[in-house]
């Protein structure tokens, strides 16, 4: 028997222990917190909403700043003048710019995608387009908006075509980014491996982009659906930003409120769709600790 | 016997800040098949460097190395190669990693499964297949790599400084560990390390480098084998090898620091 064979050692494994007294006074610890947050979440709407309504009349003009309960009586009003229900006046418009953003998403995605992979496994061709690429983004997109009316009318398209240009960039830029960013080490491991460029691609370079493709997904969505707002306010007569326009064309503060309300679910909806990708595709990250009370 | 790997004439330079760095110049080194050969030298006299481009990794500047005479162009299949840095795929667990070679190679899922779980089995690395590479420690981390490179069974292995990072038993232990696995397989293997001590445990020969790849000792080991990693420091032949050895590094970096003076 060598001395050797002592040293022979399982790498060490974590030890599991069962829910002891540490453990459970921790969970204890979070549940409080979280409690705490989303206890003091309610207050602050509950409060603002209250306070919103019984200073409304009184401190607050109501024909600027409206009041909750005109609200709801307005959001109510929108959802119930449809007949079948689904052509009520919120039903119609909200499905025509969810058409729009979606449909803007969509198409900026899939070419902000395209170039941004295209660019980035070609880097002679991104330097060659890279200081278009960067006049044309610094270009405020909604300055576009009449020459897309010239070209395609106030329907549908146009907004598309408006939502679709911004997300463009957006998803561009980051895939490029996350593309370049690419460990080469990793690269020439496939390499050795016996890959061929394909598997490089899919491989590597797919998975590694991922995140930062995401993120560009994040920040694209506000932009689409303000690329579809501003679209409907310039020239329209569907769409939340229409019924926006409209109810402040006939100083129905009620009716702005309400239509952002919808707004705001429309983009919480798109965000939490993208929440889910993302936990779905990037459960391997370590997550950034900043201190170490952020470690559960 | 023949010869595996030929390195003839090789030169390489790297141009930084518009000044030519001669990393390596006409380094010949002849690697007989199925032996163990190990390179020592000071950091920066271009170990790596030499790997990468017998490795195909790397296109030299001038010469040629010819794996069993054919001249090489590219990585070759039947060439493994543990780099200095782990390249683990963060977003694959364990399994999948080790699985990636078989995978690219276009081996049935059940196969590769199969053949990954035996190599997870022969590092120690069982009960951590499902783990991503940000969850093990850097010891785990090059096990897990060892054990992607040996899953296709290659018949050459080249080894940058595979147990540079792990503590002394962990390290005694893989030695171990590469020793009887060289010795079943007899693969040729060619081994980076910065540690005589490991150069003269494992190899049937070291090679200390000096700057630009010159060549300043290639001692062979006469120690008998089977060898025990932890033993065979006692022996006699050791310490005087160990001597000899370390006069040559001693010399290399000389040469290294004057050469650093000099840029
Ligand atoms: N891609 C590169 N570009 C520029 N210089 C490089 C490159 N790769 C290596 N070098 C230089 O070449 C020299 C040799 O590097 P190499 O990595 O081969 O050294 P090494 O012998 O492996 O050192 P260590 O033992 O520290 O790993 C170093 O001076 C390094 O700076
Ligand atoms: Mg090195």
């Amino acid at each position: 028997m060598s001395l050797v064979n002592q040293f022979r050692s399982e790498p060490s494994r974590p030890v599991l222990v069962g829910p002891s007294a540490l453990v459970r006074q921790a969970q204890q610890r979070k549940q409080r917190q979280q409690w705490l947050i989303y206890g003091s979440r309610l207050l602050l709407v509950v409060g603002v909403l209250l306070f919103w309504q019984f200073a409304s009349g009184t401190i607050l003009d109501s024909s600027f700043l409206s009041n909750p309960l005109a609200i709801l009586r307005q959001t109510i009003t929108w959802l119930s003048d449809g007949d079948p229900w689904y052509e009520s006046t919120l039903i119609i418009n909200t499905a025509v710019t969810l058409e729009e953003t979606l449909l803007g998403l969509f198409f900026g995605v899939a070419s902000g995608l395209l170039l941004g992979f295209l660019f980035g496994l070609q880097p002679t061709l991104e330097r060659i387009f890279n200081p278009f690429i960067i006049a044309l983004n610094s270009i405020p997109k909604i300055a576009l908006a009449p020459l897309f009316i010239l070209w395609l009318g106030i329907e549908i398209p146009m907004k598309v075509v408006l939502a679709a240009v911004t997300v463009f960039f957006l998803i561009f830029l980051n895939t490029l980014n996350g593309v370049r960013n690419v460990d080469q080490h990793l690269v020439d491991a496939v390499r050795l491996m016996g890959g061929r460029q394909r598997d490089v691609i899919f491989k590597v370079i797919l998975p590694s982009a991922t995140g930062s493709v995401l993120t560009g997904l994040h920040v694209a969505i506000p932009y689409a659906l303000i690329g579809a707002i501003v679209a409907e306010q310039i020239g329209a007569n569907h769409g939340i930003g229409y019924l926006i326009q409209s109810s402040g064309e006939s100083f129905n503060a009620a009716g702005i409120f309400a239509a952002l309300l919808v707004l705001t679910l429309i983009a919480g909806l798109l965000n939490a769709i993208v929440n889910l990708i993302d936990r779905k595709t990037s459960h391997w990250k370590a997550g950034l600790k900043l201190s170490s009370a952020d470690q559960s | 016997m023949s010869t595996v790997i030929h390195i003839e004439q090789i030169s390489k330079s790297f141009i930084r800040n518009d000044r030519e760095i001669v990393v390596l110049h006409n380094v010949n080194l002849e690697i007989e098949s199925g032996s163990f050969v190990v390179l020592a030298g000071p950091s920066g006299c271009g170990k790596t460097t030499l790997l990468n481009i017998v490795a195909g990794l790397l296109p030299p500047d001038s010469g040629t190395v010819y794996y069993k005479g054919v001249p090489i162009s590219g990585p070759r299949l039947e060439v493994g190669y543990l780099t200095q840095k782990d390249t683990l795929m963060p977003w694959r667990t364990v399994e999948r990693n080790v699985e990636m070679p078989l995978e690219i190679r276009g081996i049935a899922a059940s196969e590769r499964r199969r053949r990954a779980a035996e190599f997870i089995r022969l590092v120690g690395l069982e009960g951590f297949e499902k783990l991503y590479p940000h969850e093990l420690s850097g010891g785990m981390l090059r096990r897990a790599s060892l054990a992607r490179m040996l899953v296709t069974l290659p018949e050459t292995l080249l080894m940058d400084e595979p147990f540079g990072a792990l503590d002394a038993q962990l390290r005694l232990e893989l030695q171990n560990e590469l020793l009887s696995l060289w010795s079943r397989q007899r693969s040729s293997v060619l081994f980076v390390t910065h540690d005589l001590e490991e150069a003269i445990i494992l190899g049937d020969r070291v090679v200390v480098l000096g700057t630009g790849g010159h060549i300043i000792a290639d001692e062979p080991i006469a120690l008998p084998r089977p060898r025990d990693a932890f033993h065979i420091r006692f022996r006699p032949e050791f310490t005087n090898l160990h001597r000899r050895l370390w006069d040559a590094l001693m010399e290399s970096r000389l040469q290294v620091q004057r050469q650093e003076v000099r840029l």
